[in-house]
């Protein structure tokens, strides 16, 4: 009977920090990250699997120091920005996450009318629609109402593993490319690999999760139960990447290797596998993109606020934040419009946008290293020297990969392959 | 206050407010014209004076000098005059707060505004007393504050204020300031006291607390009276009751619960473990911790989970002056309650006489005879929605619980309906 009670009492305490962790991930595989695992099965089949191990240890490291530093402080990263690194630096890094993010909204509104028009439904329709509502869902909702809303639309990426199981890969080859690390000395290669930890680990995220940590007010007692809801996330967001490769792989790959100039075309390609097959895909696409074209502006425009100083958060009304809900309905208005814009340079955009991604992921990760490392704001919840070692790793890693992922994205000729490119 | 008002003035004089991010900077001119250094940072020391600048400190890297206020002659665009070259090195003092490590960038709380504020720069004015002084005046929240902080050392000091004029001002004097220090020594070192919080609404104090870090909550709540921290712990919302609980040691978590309605205590307590409970609980006087225990037994979704226990009951067969007199000097459980319930001496509920029929009827009268004809009552397991729907239709303020004997466990108040209703506003991202 103790025991029972001690299982529910556990069990309870971890739904209680559900959330944040498995929302982040999520929408981490938004409708870039699909793009990119989808070309990277379409042109290399089961070969780029290995990096997924790795990209989550990545992302885990990642994420995990970011909840822990708002567990532990209680204050948000662009807070701790603000006050240990001043207003200039808060103004510089909040005006390239402003930039960053909305090229990803932009990217996430043409996610929903490239899956919205293998339907057929045009995209004078779906995105003005998909754009109203996910403003409603934050101005009319609460954010308790909105997380669930977001927790229950995380299980839509059942459908890739489905999608996945139809298209009958070759599940030996799967499972052993996962384990085996293959280096290529091919130029497309090295840039669908740059590609997939490039889309993997970005800079809104960590602001994202260390708010909705401190907002479940989740203390450095009983984090212990938060690390395993972040860590869980990480892991599930590699499965899902895992399914869409191979489902790709199964697909495209194993008829013809080729490249792919978006996710609707991956969607299409599986057709012929059975209209379930096409059909989960698409609608996993559509899901993926509306759930990041939510959560995107709504972080952007919390995060930049905050660090600011100026009231924001959904509990607010119009009248209260106004910063808040302008910036919110902005990025919302202006992500979708682009895509309605005929002939609209969004490629280029884009590019740029994975250029300024470059600059400042290196920028937020030696911050948070920095600050998590800080004994006076973190006491005995520092890092200790071995995770130092990983994270410092990890960090060398992800610069030279910008870097190279910047490079790849306005080098001319370059195949692209990390590029979200659109319907 | 920003205006111009000593320029005419034949000294390259300052207006009469400097700013911080101006003084820091700022060249240190010794007696005979001899360029000392740049001002970096200025200290008060508020034990010797809450607004007077007491420091001036330069020197970069390690080595750091200090500069007393008594040493100025004067304050001038062009630098800060000195009377003498005498500086001691400095290695920091507990006793001093940093304007820019201490205050830039932090959150304050605005007493008068009732907020926590980010402080963007501070205005200082100069004060002739014998020698000239800067005296810490008032904290930039606001535009101005924000556009001299980037363009400072970028654009011309004289460009930068003739451009902040025409931003929006928002500032708050230095006497509606409190800063929140987490290191009780340094609090004492720094005379720094919570005090006018406690003037602010329960509600107020509630919202400030959610928007500060964890150690500068734990602060609070650590120092403020504790009836006040009490009932700003009641209005915080639930997550952060769990965790600010979490914080403080046993001991002065039980002394604000003991000062909470037992229903409320009992509901900040629900999330925490059991181990984490039952040491606190422990802590508490044996009687409130007995009313939160038993409190804590019920589900929450039910009558008695909803439930006061901080009921009136008086004998049924008193008049209407015995009542009042029993009631004299029981204010601490009244605020709330707007119904008296009469009980038999075994603890059965017989009615409920509403407080304004109590006080406008003469003392003889018996409380019976005031009484509803019908007395609307619940049993302790009674599920929440049909609480709700006898507070709708009966219209009630306040419901009696029962247990399976109909003797008075403890009621329900509207207040309690309308938070289990409306979805606890929750900041939210």
């Amino acid at each position: 009977m103790a025991l029972l009670r001690r299982v529910r009492g556990r069990l309870l305490t971890f739904l209680a920090v559900l959330g944040p962790g498995f929302i982040t991930a999520m929408v981490d595989n938004d409708a870039g990250g699909i793009f990119t695992y989808s070309e990277a099965g379409a042109r290399w089949g089961y070969v780029p699997l290995w990096t997924l191990l790795p990209i989550t240890l990545l992302l885990v490291v990642n994420q995990e120091m970011c909840s822990r530093m708002g567990a532990v402080t209680g204050k948000g990263l662009s807070d701790l920005i603000r006050e240990e690194f001043g207003l200039r630096m808060t103004v510089i890094v909040m005006g390239l996450l402003l930039v960053v993010n909305f090229t990803n909204i932009a990217a996430n509104f043409a996610g929903v009318a490239g899956a919205m028009e293998l339907l057929p439904v045009s995209r004078y329709v779906s995105v003005p629609l998909g754009a109203l509502l996910v403003w409603v869902l934050v101005v009319k909702g609460t954010y308790q109402s909105v997380e669930k809303v977001f927790l229950a639309a995380s299980v839509f990426y059942v459908a890739y593993v489905i999608s996945a199981i139809l298209v009958e890969p070759d599940w030996g080859a799967a499972l052993s490319s996962a384990v085996r690390p293959a280096l290529l000395a091919d130029r497309s290669y090295i840039a669908v690999l740059v590609g997939l930890v490039g889309t993997s680990v970005a800079p809104w995220m960590q602001f994202y999760l260390q708010a909705a940590i401190v907002e479940k007010g989740i203390g450095s007692t009983h984090y212990r139960d938060t690390r395993i809801e972040v860590i869980a996330g990480c892991v599930m967001m590699a499965a899902v990447a895992f399914f869409i490769i191979v489902a790709c792989a199964g697909a495209i790959w194993e008829q013809e290797p080729r490249p792919i100039a978006s996710a609707a075309e991956a969607a299409e390609a599986l057709q012929p596998l059975g209209a379930y097959a096409y059909a989960l895909f698409a609608g996993g696409l559509l899901c993926a993109s509306l759930f990041a074209a939510s959560i995107l502006p709504l972080s952007t425009a919390y995060t930049v606020c905050e660090g600011l100083g100026l009231e924001s958060g959904v509990d607010h009304d119009f009248a209260e934040a106004p910063s808040f809900y302008w910036m919110y309905t902005l990025l919302i208005a202006l992500g979708a419009g682009v895509v309605l814009i005929p002939d609209f340079p969004i490629v280029p955009m884009i590019l740029l946008s994975q250029v300024l991604n470059g600059v400042l992921l290196p920028v937020v990760m030696i911050i948070v290293l920095k600050l998590v490392n800080r004994k006076d704001l973190m006491h005995q919840w520092t890092n200790g020297p071995l995770y130092n070692l990983i994270a410092w790793a990890a960090v060398v890693l992800l610069i030279g990969l910008s870097v190279a992922l910047a490079v790849f994205s306005v080098l001319p000729g370059s195949s692209g392959g990390s590029v979200p490119s659109l319907p | 206050m920003h205006g111009h008002l000593a320029m005419e003035s034949a000294r390259t004089e300052f207006p009469r407010l400097v700013y911080l991010t101006e003084l820091t900077g700022l060249r240190l001119i010794g007696p005979h014209g001899a360029r000392i250094g740049r001002v970096r940072e200025a200290a008060v020391f508020p034990r010797e004076h809450p607004q007077r600048i007491s420091r001036y400190l330069f020197g970069g890297g390690r080595t750091k000098f200090a500069i007393r206020w008594e040493q100025i002659r004067t304050i001038g665009e062009d630098g800060i005059h000195l009377s003498d070259e005498n500086f001691a090195p400095y290695y920091g003092d507990d006793y001093h707060l940093l304007l820019t490590k201490d205050l830039l960038d932090q959150q304050i709380i605005d007493v008068n505004g009732r907020k926590v504020v980010r402080v963007n720069d501070l205005a200082l004015r100069i004060t002739e007393n014998g020698n000239e002084q800067l005296w810490v005046h008032e904290v930039g929240v606001g535009m101005q504050g924000a556009f001299r902080r980037l363009t400072e050392g970028i654009l011309p000091n004289r460009t930068i204020r003739a451009i902040q004029d025409r931003l929006p001002p928002n500032s708050i004097p230095w006497e509606a300031c409190n800063i929140v220090e987490p290191d009780p020594q340094r609090r004492l070192r720094l005379l720094i006291s919570h005090d006018r919080l406690e003037g602010i609404h329960p509600a107020d104090l509630a919202d400030i607390v959610e928007e500060l870090g964890s150690e500068e909550r734990e602060a609070l709540f650590e120092t403020l009276d504790e009836e006040v921290a009490a009932e700003t712990l009641e209005e915080v919302r639930s997550t952060l009751k769990t965790s600010i609980l979490r914080s403080l040691d046993s001991g002065r978590a039980a002394d604000i619960l003991e000062e909470m309605d037992p229903a409320e205590a009992a509901d900040a307590l629900a999330r925490l473990d059991e181990i984490e409970r039952e040491e606190i609980v422990r802590d508490m006087e044996p009687e409130p911790a007995d009313e939160v225990s038993e409190l804590l037994e019920y589900e929450d979704d039910t009558a008695a989970g909803m439930m006061g226990t901080r009921h009136l009951a008086q004998p049924s067969d008193a008049t209407v002056g015995d009542i009042i007199e029993n009631l004299r000097g029981e204010d601490s459980q009244l605020k709330r309650l707007t119904h008296v319930f009469l009980v038999q001496p075994d603890g059965r509920l017989v009615a409920s006489v509403p407080f304004g029929r109590l006080a406008v009827a003469m003392p003889e009268t018996p409380a019976i005879s005031l009484a509803y004809r019908e007395t609307v009552r619940v049993s302790m397991d009674a599920a929440a929605e049909e609480v709700v729907e006898l507070f709708d239709k009966y219209n009630l303020y306040a419901l009696p619980v029962v247990d399976e004997d109909g003797s008075l466990q403890g009621a329900i108040t509207a207040d309690d309906v309308i938070g289990m209703l409306i979805p606890e506003p929750d900041r939210g991202l």
